[in-house]
């Protein structure tokens, strides 16, 4: 056979019935995962037609969206922003009972960000197709998988067959070079790419990220790349796994364990875009220019270098993202004002992106005017990072310390921006109004967050270049063997 | 799914870009476990003054817009999340068609599903007919053609199996399910998770 990329192979392996010119191919779903937000009217679809779930061991199902992050009162009862979200979250309760779905549900420790999760106990593992309806399910592609997101209809298509009616997209190779420099993080890389592909650079794509920067990310980092592909428009991003994908996926919950391990890893082996490969369109990127990246306008396309000046805008749609965002062509967005910084979200809250911040953080506190939510993203980060102390840090910063769940990332729970406030966040998405009605959002990463809410401004994390340096991630600080994580009851 | 087949109306225009599925139903109102009756919380956050009153400049407020079917937009209309809530909750403002120069992909997707027509076109037709609100636009799914009232059609790309399912008002679940024995078939063999 002629050399494949990996989409290639992924899309070959999972083939059920190819494509005609009158059909679209149908492709099978290994892994679907499902939360309270997209999933009721599609359980619901089903039931009225009397159909039940293909393989419900295929579908994991967890509670993030519309959860609060504040613990439980002293009633017991959890802090519900509305009765829809109480309502919302028992729907997907009684649906998971009645149709045989596992629930990570409030008092699961294995509960958290759908995207968190997934990989986190190792359901997430090389070689799949893995769906959610959620755009972000590209997450998972770090780990060479095929993930996407889907809309409910076709969660419910999932839930009922166990394929999807795909047209086969086209495959973009982003060639990373170099590297990236200290203080300069994966979050500054995607938004930097985004910044110059544009929000439709990937459109009708499947992204491969590759490159010597790409493989010197650690899994966390590539999680982060890949969770943003869809801010460039394209379906899915994806990382070939290596030796640091399985040291990540050894020992966690649902993956093999001993002998049959080593099998696995000899299988996921293969997961990877063979030499000469033709991609049908290659992008290359400089790590060494990528510098500490922010956005300046509504869409996450504005992003340029945080002491860059902000462009003329082009078009009327452009002045209004400048003016919405209270900037002005030629101005940079280091030293803007910031009233909240919001760590957390699938895109930046894991164990790696709250040790970062906690570093910054160390012995320092947050400015007067300035608000700072940290939220891991599971319930998981959320002891590792209190085993390490990171929950004291933050507290003695100033900041506050929540619950996992996906927060002021979309704002459906309760946290949110306040009208006209700035903030700076570790999030993906900044059009307006996303972190609540008339909310002003920077895109950063956990660094220049961090540096922000000290500064009170939007600052550049690069004056923190030897803290973050001094402590080389996931060696120094104390986890499991081989950063295994430790799901006690949670089996496989 | 209802069945689409022709869709005749003046457009509702309006020439602004990127717009997002955080503006077509922003998140707070997705804690619903309905998809009917989402058209009043579309554009919830541009729809209404602070009073709550309609805001009269709004492009969907305004008079001549209203019972028309088909928006006209800027591009990369539909980009942000994968909220099915989105075409659900334009189908109920009565939209059949969205014309623009980009269409995301999911909300693209999702859109076909609930009798929803994205419509992609050059920029510079799109400009056309963003500058004539008043021209009386019929499309026709079957040709895959936008007529104009001076008589130019253009054509615009439609999937051979979404076209069909739009025209016979099917949906794809059916045809999933009828190839259930190829899919058992593939699970034979199919050792992934
Ligand atoms: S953290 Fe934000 S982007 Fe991620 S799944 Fe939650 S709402 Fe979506």
């Amino acid at each position: 056979m002629s050399a494949r990329t990996l989409f290639d192979k992924l899309w070959d392996a999972h083939l059920v019935v190819a494509e005609t010119a009158e059909a679209p191919a149908l492709m099978y779903i290994d892994l679907h995962l499902i939360h309270e937000v997209t999933s009721p009217q599609a359980f619901a679809e089903l039931e009225s037609r009397g159909i039940t779930l293909r393989r419900p061991e295929r579908t994991k199902a967890t509670l993030d969206h519309s959860t609060p992050t504040l613990p439980a009162g002293s009633d017991g009862e959890l802090p519900y922003h509305n009765d829809a979200a109480r309502s919302q979250v028992q729907r997907l309760r009684e649906n998971c009972a009645r149709h045989g779905v596992e629930l990570f549900d409030m008092d699961s420790d294995a509960r958290g960000i759908v995207h968190v999760i997934g990989p986190e106990l190792g359901l997430t593992q090389p070689g799949m197709t893995i769906v959610c309806g959620d755009s972000h399910t590209s997450t998972h592609g770090a780990f060479g998988a095929l993930a996407f997101g889907i809309g409910t209809s076709e969660v419910g298509h999932v839930m009922a067959s166990q394929c999807l009616l795909q047209r086969k997209p086209k495959t973009l190779a982003i060639e990373v070079d170099g590297a990236l420099a200290p203080g300069v993080s994966a979050k500054d890389l995607i938004l930097h790419i985004i910044g110059a592909i544009g929000v439709n650079g990937g459109t009708g794509h499947v992204i491969e990220y590759r490159g010597a920067a790409i493989r010197a990310l650690d899994m966390e980092g590539r999680m982060t790349l890949c969770n943003m592909s869809i801010e460039a428009g394209a379906r899915a991003g994806m990382v070939a796994p290596d030796q640091v994908t399985f040291d990540y996926l050894a020992g966690r919950a649902r993956v093999p364990q001993a002998a049959a391990f080593d099998a696995a890893v000899a299988g996921w082996k293969t997961w990877y875009s063979d030499e000469g490969a033709a991609f049908d369109r290659v992008v290359r990127i400089d790590a060494a220019s990528v510098g500490p990246t922010v956005t300046w306008g509504t869409h996450p396309g504005t992003a340029l270098a945080i002491d860059a000046a902000i462009p003329l805008a082009r078009d009327a749609a452009q002045q209004r993202g400048i003016d919405y965002m209270g900037f002005s062509a030629g101005g940079t967005v280091a030293g803007a004002a910031v009233d909240v910084v919001f760590v957390g979200s699938c895109t930046n809250g894991r164990l790696s992106d709250m040790r970062e911040v906690a570093r910054i953080l160390q012995g320092q506190r947050i400015h007067e005017r300035v608000r700072m939510l940290v939220v891991p993203g599971s319930a998981q980060v959320k002891r590792d990072a209190e085993a390490e102390g990171i929950d004291v840090v933050v507290r003695a910063a100033g900041a506050e310390w929540r619950e996992p769940g996906c927060s002021m990332c979309i704002a459906m729970n309760g946290d949110l921006v306040l009208p006209g406030q700035l903030a700076v966040s570790t999030s993906n998405r900044n059009f307006e109004g996303r972190q609540g009605p008339g909310a002003r959002t920077v895109l950063a990463s956990p660094a220049t967050a961090a540096a922000s809410a000290i500064a009170g401004v939007v600052s550049d994390a690069r004056a923190y270049a030897d803290v973050i340096r001094a402590v080389p991630q996931a060696s120094a600080m104390p986890v499991g063997p081989a950063g295994a994580p430790t799901t006690a009851g949670v089996s496989a | 799914m209802k069945a689409l087949r022709t869709v005749t109306s003046k457009s509702i225009c309006w020439a602004r870009s990127n717009i997002d599925t955080d503006q077509i139903i922003p998140a707070r109102f997705l804690s619903t476990t309905e998809r009917v009756g989402l058209g009043r919380f579309a554009f919830n956050d541009w729809r209404y003054l602070k009073d709550g009153s309609p805001d009269p400049d709004f492009v969907f407020n305004q008079a001549p817009n209203a019972g028309r079917s088909i928006l006209v937009a800027g591009p990369n209309f539909g980009c942000g999340s994968s909220r099915e809530h989105a075409p659900w909750a334009l189908t109920d403002l009565g939209l059949q068609a969205v014309i623009s120069s980009e269409i995301a992909d999911i909300f693209r997707g999702n859109s076909l599903k609930n009798g929803l027509l994205p419509i992609v076109l050059d920029q510079a037709i799109v400009e056309e007919l963003l500058a004539h609100p008043d021209w009386e636009l019929a499309i026709d799914v079957a040709d895959k053609s936008l007529r104009l009232p001076d008589g130019r059609s253009f054509h615009f790309h439609l999937d051979a199996f979404q076209q069909l399912c739009l025209l016979e008002g099917v949906d794809e679940l059916g045809y999933l399910l009828a190839r259930s024995p190829a899919i058992a078939k593939f699970e034979e063999s199919h050792h992934a998770c």
